[in-house]
């Protein structure tokens, strides 16, 4: 075993723990820390796909901002925690079916999903440099550039708008 | 540095997504769900970029740009709109923000 498949391996089983932190913890900080963690382990695994600029953006943007948005959030609400995930409320054919479904989904995964992996050492790895990055966003991906700019806007705007205080509205309870 | 093979990262790829959506299914807080929704979004990206990465294309990290982009605009409308439905209705739990159902 190499040292990049041993790293992989760590990398993989830290992201999958720390996701399932997020799905059973009962405090919204504890998961929201967890989801913190998951995205590390996720840029780890970037890191060794050679993507360099994509594991430093995904946590600049989701660990430093999305994530302290977050926790900013759960402090700005009432946080009595939440009950366990269960299976319990729904009802007893829903249970059997969403148990079912699972469990075949895994197996046929297991069974039958296999990909004929490329070998890796004749491919170049195009996505370590930051010049094809600027080059593709510059030539051939400008007009979505454009759209995410004017979408970042309106964003901006539903943010504020939706912040606002609306005095006098009725209130649909 | 040699890395795993491309089904390996399909495979923790697909196993995140899987445990977001668990996650969107089960649980009852908005801002958990919310949170595993971004999860699915990593997961999504992930896959792009090994895939990326295996075929020696660039079209699947250019792509995870903008999935970042629109993961930032929606969290911050998604967290917008939690915030002012805990100040209409002081709950954020999903079971009892059930107006529309009578």
């Amino acid at each position: 075993m190499t040292i990049g498949q041993i790293l992989f391996n760590l990398f993989a089983l830290f992201t999958l723990v720390m996701a399932a932190g997020v799905v059973l913890n009962k405090n919204a900080v504890n998961a929201a820390l967890c989801l913190l963690l998951c995205l590390v382990g996720v840029a780890g695994l970037f890191v060794g796909l050679n993507a360099y600029l994509l594991a430093f953006l995904l946590l600049l943007v989701y660990a430093g901002a999305i994530v302290a948005l977050f926790l900013f959030i759960v402090m700005l609400l009432d946080t009595r925690g939440d009950a366990r995930p269960t299976l319990n409320r729904l009802p007893l054919v829903a249970r059997i079916l969403a148990t079912g479904l699972i469990l075949g989904g895994v197996a046929s995964f297991l069974q039958r999903g296999r990909l004929v992996s490329p070998d890796i050492a004749g491919t170049v790895g195009v996505g370590a440099a930051l010049k094809p990055y600027a080059y593709q966003l510059f030539t051939t991906y400008l007009l979505p550039v454009q759209i995410l700019g004017f979408l970042l806007l309106i964003a901006m705007l539903g943010v504020i708008v939706l912040s606002k205080k609306f005095v006098g509205m009725e209130d649909i309870k | 540095m040699m890395p795993a093979s491309l089904n390996a990262y399909i495979f923790i790829s697909v196993a995140l997504f899987a445990i977001g959506l668990l996650g969107v299914l089960l649980r009852r807080n908005t801002l958990i769900v919310f949170m595993c929704l971004e999860m699915m979004l990593v997961a999504s990206t992930l896959a792009l970029v090994a895939f990326s990465r295996f075929n020696g294309t660039m079209d699947g990290n250019v792509f995870v740009f903008f999935i970042l982009t629109v993961a930032a605009a929606e969290v911050a409308v998604g967290l917008a709109i939690i915030v002012a439905l805990f100040r209409r209705r002081q709950t954020i739990q999903l079971d009892q923000l059930n107006t529309l159902k009578n």
